[in-house]
């Protein structure tokens, strides 16, 4: 039985070093082939028609046109008479052709005829949602504190208890906070290239999910799951939204079929955002209750927004956000809009959660007159998550002191509105806090070791913008005592042994437990065969600086080629296995991590335009296997975090339903020079190593929204209450003084 | 996008050949940054694409002792290098206000000046008047005009060089449709606000072609753009104005202050002009000035933030033009 473990704290050679992307090389110079890229002979290009109407049904489908037009080769239609349309974009018909501009025009030449129904968009204004009978209760909990009597009827007890901890607060704010919808913005849209080679499907798919997909082409094409190979090198970026073939994978697969041709079908910008998924809005009506060092008592909120046309929104299960005070009452309401479907974004429910409740608890700071810093820092006793055992109280409280370092704080500080102007130009901090899971999911790995000393691995898992091929070099070359460089990666095929989907933050601690045990398993093989070769018990032997050798004495030992030779004529294969379900307390990896953000800007009063000065990111995120690749991901989210908080929102036109700014011309987003100064900190303390991997391609995108949002109140005095943070959303505030 | 016949001239008499005189039969090809996007969404589907690029006498900028010429096809990062265009600020400041290297680099100030409109009922595939303007009042608005929004154009003029070339009393060279046909006309005659749907943002009829630009001297006009941005990226400006002073004993003798991204068209304000003539520039003046220059604003429903930027862009062009501090950013 072999003992899983990582090197001890400090003795590792390769994990926790910086090292560069071993495919970096290929993605600056262009030589990675995305799925766009992935042009075989012969293929034809498909184009879908979207429905230009947000809500209506189909009265009739013509194709025959657009089938006689000269390089079509085939039409089909997805959506027969009568049925409803529930959104923009939504898919009418499908068209391929010899190529990408002949498919566009044919589509001009379907003739679809509408019968336009009522159109319901406006997800931020609960009332009219209600009037226009648009709502959907999703739930209410309250929970106090204190237990009733046994003659006293709970739920009248615990409304009363509520409203007697109001009474009794020393500070008590009520507040309106919003965050829209926005969308993922994958710089590749969806889309795949997809070919047949007899009976079996090749999909070159942009996904975030190698090894989930397959299955899902093979049930709608009535082909087994063993006859589809789905492959995807590199993704342009998915952030949640690509763990399927979709229903344009789908026709793409089938289209293929029908024309005996190579297919592509990638999405265009305005579809990809109408269609291909978006992060829910949320927006809040909270009171809240405080005593004077403005420690939270009570909450009571309801908070609504859309999913689309099925109720969803913002968990009410996230809301208050990781502070949660004794006593509170929360209700959500879904908002049912003739909009897109929501998909997963980066951390579902967090940073929307985060955006509506710290902003109220920085409200509290502001009333009271105290600084946010200390409001924070008292409020940690109502700190929810948990690390194991432990509270995250104290983990959160060594995050701060070390973020407010970094930033300056308390030399920066003034009170919500004080600070001293600087011509039309005054400046402000805030801060929030965050926490997300990111403990792995099951898997396998295999590792073949070559008689030639030549290492290579394969697994079913995919580079969503973690470095997951670094990250799996650089476990086995630590596990072998060889340069990261030997160690060739192999993913990005369902093909190879099933592995992890790139969500939730799991791909790291999902890698690094397959491809640390596979490695581990076979070097304990190489150690029996060195040490009959050494005359050592294997026990005593070590991998280190490219040899087998008797550990503290590198003179009895083997190359790593020479004890790879006595493998004789074969390659050794070891596949790795790690199944959450049944491994507890694995001590290669973990879950559960806090983060610390604070943002300082600069607001020019007169036009309302936010700058960006600096940004502190504090994370933990247990063992860091590449320092680099996980500060690149913490950057990432930091500058997406700013993007949701300054620039981007899905626009929709009420009266029509159009995605009014669905193109990137006119869906903003930041560019460096509105990013500022960012200081990303990776949190490791001994404590922290000891716990194993844990995954973090979400949480630093949580906090920016508050933290931000918090920065600018105390740079104006003035709470602007819904993101993202725009001059007319500025001015507008300053205008009405507050008052939402 | 539609398929469509390429060609490609080497003289003006030669473009002016290929243009059709019915509206959106031919379309001109320069830099084609705005051209290509709307093709591609079907919002411009030319039977012909006459491209200018290969048209040397439309290229490049010349000086002499009366006028500074730059030629239509001329990319904005050549204007912004030219030395010839120093004296000019207002122009370099609202090229670099770009903040793209590759829309400097392709797009070219001939393109620039007649890109369509950002109005994202246009863009959507609503027309440019968008249901006479209805879809704008009652919709989405908050980029839209705050001036000259009682006809049925309610979209803003996305030219960020109008104004300064306005402020400066710069003229254009077009010619066509014969080829012997030439005309000059001050830039501020170029634009308008259309009346019917299918009507353009100016005054070339299909089968014209806009050759030069002519910059009267700049010699002792104090000049500035000043943009309200919302970010650093290539997005246009919220508002901006670009003035043109002459100052003599540090008093103002002469003034232009032009709007830009407020109207259908680049928007003269005589009034904040007049309200700075005969004063000194300075952050009194300027102020008053800017708020002159919106007193007559007509905000829709969504952009009466609009009103005060626009405000702000006109006080800080004047004291960007006078060399003094901002007090912003």
């Amino acid at each position: 039985m072999i003992a899983y473990s990582w090197p001890k704290f400090g003795e590792a050679s390769v994990i926790g070093k910086e090292h560069d992307r071993i495919d970096g090389l290929e993605k600056a110079t262009g030589a990675a082939k995305y799925t766009y890229d992935v042009n075989p002979k012969g293929m034809l290009f498909a184009k879908i028609l979207g429905c230009p109407h947000a809500h209506c049904k189909i009265k009739s489908i013509d194709i025959s046109s657009a089938e006689k037009m000269r390089g079509v080769h085939s039409v089909l239609a997805i959506k027969k008479e009568g049925d409803e349309i529930r959104w923009q974009g939504d898919e009418i018909a499908v068209v391929a052709a010899e190529t990408e501009a002949g498919a566009s025009e044919a589509l001009k030449l379907i003739d679809v005829e509408y019968d336009l129904l009522e159109v319901f968009v406006a997800d931020d204004d609960l009332e009219a949602a209600e009037k226009a009978k648009r709502t959907q209760g999703a739930g209410e909990d309250i929970k106090v504190e204190d237990e009733p009597e046994d003659n006293v009827d709970e739920d009248e007890f615990n409304v009363a208890e509520l409203e007697r901890q109001f009474k009794e607060a020393a500070a008590v704010v009520e507040g309106y906070y919003g965050v829209p919808v926005i969308t993922h913005m994958c710089l590749e849209p969806h889309g795949s290239t997809c070919y047949w080679d007899g009976d079996k499907l090749i999909a070159y798919l942009s996904t975030q999910n190698v090894s989930g997909t397959a299955a899902q082409f093979a049930a709608p094409l009535e082909i087994t799951a063993s006859d589809v190979t789905v492959k995807c090198d590199f993704i342009g970026g998915g952030f949640g939204s690509k763990f399927a073939p979709d229903s344009w994978g789908v026709l793409c697969a089938q289209l293929a079929k029908k024309t005996d041709r190579p297919v592509k079908l990638m999405l265009d910008r305005d579809q990809e955002l109408k269609v291909a998924g978006n992060r829910p809005s949320g927006f809040i009506k909270v009171k809240i209750g405080a005593d004077k060092e403005g420690l939270v008592t009570c909450w009571d909120s309801v908070h609504w927004g859309t999913a689309g046309a099925k109720p969803g929104g913002v968990s009410k299960q996230v809301v208050p956000y990781v502070l949660v005070p004794k006593n509170y009452r929360r209700k959500q309401v879904s908002i049912i809009t003739d909009t897109g479907p929501d998909r997963a974004w980066r951390a579902p429910n967090h940073p929307q959660a985060c955006a509506l409740s710290q902003t109220a608890l920085d409200d509290i700071a502001a009333k009271l007159g105290l600084d946010s810093y200390d409001v924070f820092m008292t409020n940690l006793v109502n700190a929810t998550p948990k690390k194991g055992d432990a509270s995250m109280a104290e983990t959160y409280r060594e995050q701060m002191e070390l973020a407010a370092k970094l930033i300056d704080w308390k030399a920066k500080w003034h009170l919500h509105g004080k600070g001293q102007a600087k011509g039309d130009v005054v400046t402000g901090l805030g801060m929030a806090l965050h926490t997300w899971g990111g403990g792995p999911f099951k898997g396998s790995c295999l590792v073949k070791v070559h008689p030639d000393g030549a290492v290579e691995t394969y697994l079913g898992s995919q580079d969503l913008g973690t470095g997951t091929r670094t990250v799996i070099a650089s476990v086995i070359a630590e596990t072998f005592g060889l340069p990261l460089s030997t160690v060739k990666v192999n993913i990005g095929s369902s093909a190879y042994p099933e592995a992890n989907p790139s969500g939730g933050s799991i791909t790291v601690g999902s890698v690094c437990e397959t491809s640390r045990r596979a490695s581990q398993e076979a070097l304990d093989k190489i150690f029996e065969l060195a040490a009959k070769k050494l005359e050592v018990e294997a026990d005593k032997l070590e991998a280190k600086e490219g040899r087998i050798q008797v550990v503290g004495d590198p003179k009895k030992s083997l190359t790593w080629q020479q004890a790879c030779r006595l493998l004789g004529m074969n390659a050794l294969e070891v596949t790795g296995k790690f199944d959450p379900a049944t491994v507890r307390n694995s001590p290669l990896s973990s879950s559960q991590v806090g983060g610390v953000q604070m943002a300082e800007v600069a607001v020019d009063r007169r036009t309302g335009v936010v700058k960006m000065k600096k940004f502190v990111a504090v994370q933990d995120m247990g063992l860091v296997i590449n320092p680099k690749t996980a500060k690149s991901q913490m950057y990432g989210a930091v500058i997406m975090g700013i993007a949701y908080a300054l620039f981007e929102e899905r626009i929709m036109d009420t009266k029509t339903g159009t995605f009014i700014n669905a193109e990137l011309a006119d869906y903003k987003l930041p560019r460096l020079g509105d990013v500022g100064d960012i200081v990303v900190e990776i949190w490791q303390p001994e404590s922290e190593y000891q716990r194993g991997v844990v995954g973090l391609g979400e949480p630093p995108v949580i906090s920016p929204g508050a933290a931000i949002s918090n920065a600018v109140c105390n740079a104006l005095g003035v709470r602007v209450p819904v993101l993202p943070l725009t001059p007319k959303r500025v001015l507008d505030a300053i205008k009405k003084g507050g008052k939402a | 996008m539609k398929a469509f016949d390429f060609a490609s001239p080497v003289s003006e008499a030669g473009v002016v050949g290929l243009l059709s005189g019915e509206p959106g039969q031919t379309e001109i090809l320069a830099g084609g940054t705005d051209l290509v996007p709307l093709m591609k969404k079907m919002l411009a589907t030319p039977d012909r694409v006459v491209n200018i690029m290969e048209v040397a006498s439309l290229r490049g900028v010349s000086a002499d002792s009366l006028a500074v010429t730059i030629g239509a096809t001329t990319t904005l990062d050549d204007v912004l290098g030219a030395p010839e265009l120093d004296d000019y600020p207002a122009i370099k400041q609202a090229i670099g206000g770009i903040n793209a290297m590759q829309l400097q680099g392709q797009g070219t100030i001939g393109g620039e000046l007649c890109q369509r409109p950002r109005c994202w009922y246009f863009r959507n595939g609503y027309g440019l008047l968008a249901n006479r303007g209805r879809l704008v009042v009652e919709g989405d608005n908050r980029y839209h005009a705050i001036f000259a929004n009682d006809g049925p154009a309610k979209f803003v003029h996305p030219s960020r060089i109008a104004p300064a070339l306005i402020a400066l009393g710069a003229t254009l060279r077009v010619v066509g449709p014969g080829p012997q046909d030439e005309v000059l006309l001050p830039v501020a005659e170029f634009f308008r606000a259309p009346r019917h749907e299918g009507q353009r943002e100016n005054v070339l009829a299909p089968n014209q072609l806009l050759t030069h630009i002519l910059l009267p001297t700049a010699d002792g006009v104090a000049n500035a753009t000043y943009e309200v941005r919302h970010g650093e990226g290539p997005d246009y400006p919220l508002a901006s104005a670009a003035v043109a002073l002459q100052m003599s004993g540090g008093i103002v003798t002469g003034a232009n202050v032009v709007l830009g991204h407020v109207a259908p068209t680049p928007w003269i304000s005589h009034e904040a002009a007049q309200a700075v003539l005969g004063w000194p520039v300075n952050t009194q003046t300027a102020r008053v000035a800017g708020e002159a220059a919106v007193a007559r604003a007509t905000p829709l429903k969504d952009n009466e933030y609009k009103v005060q930027l626009a405000s702000v862009a006109v006080e800080r062009a004047l004291l960007l033009a006078a060399g003094l501090p901002l007090e912003g950013f």
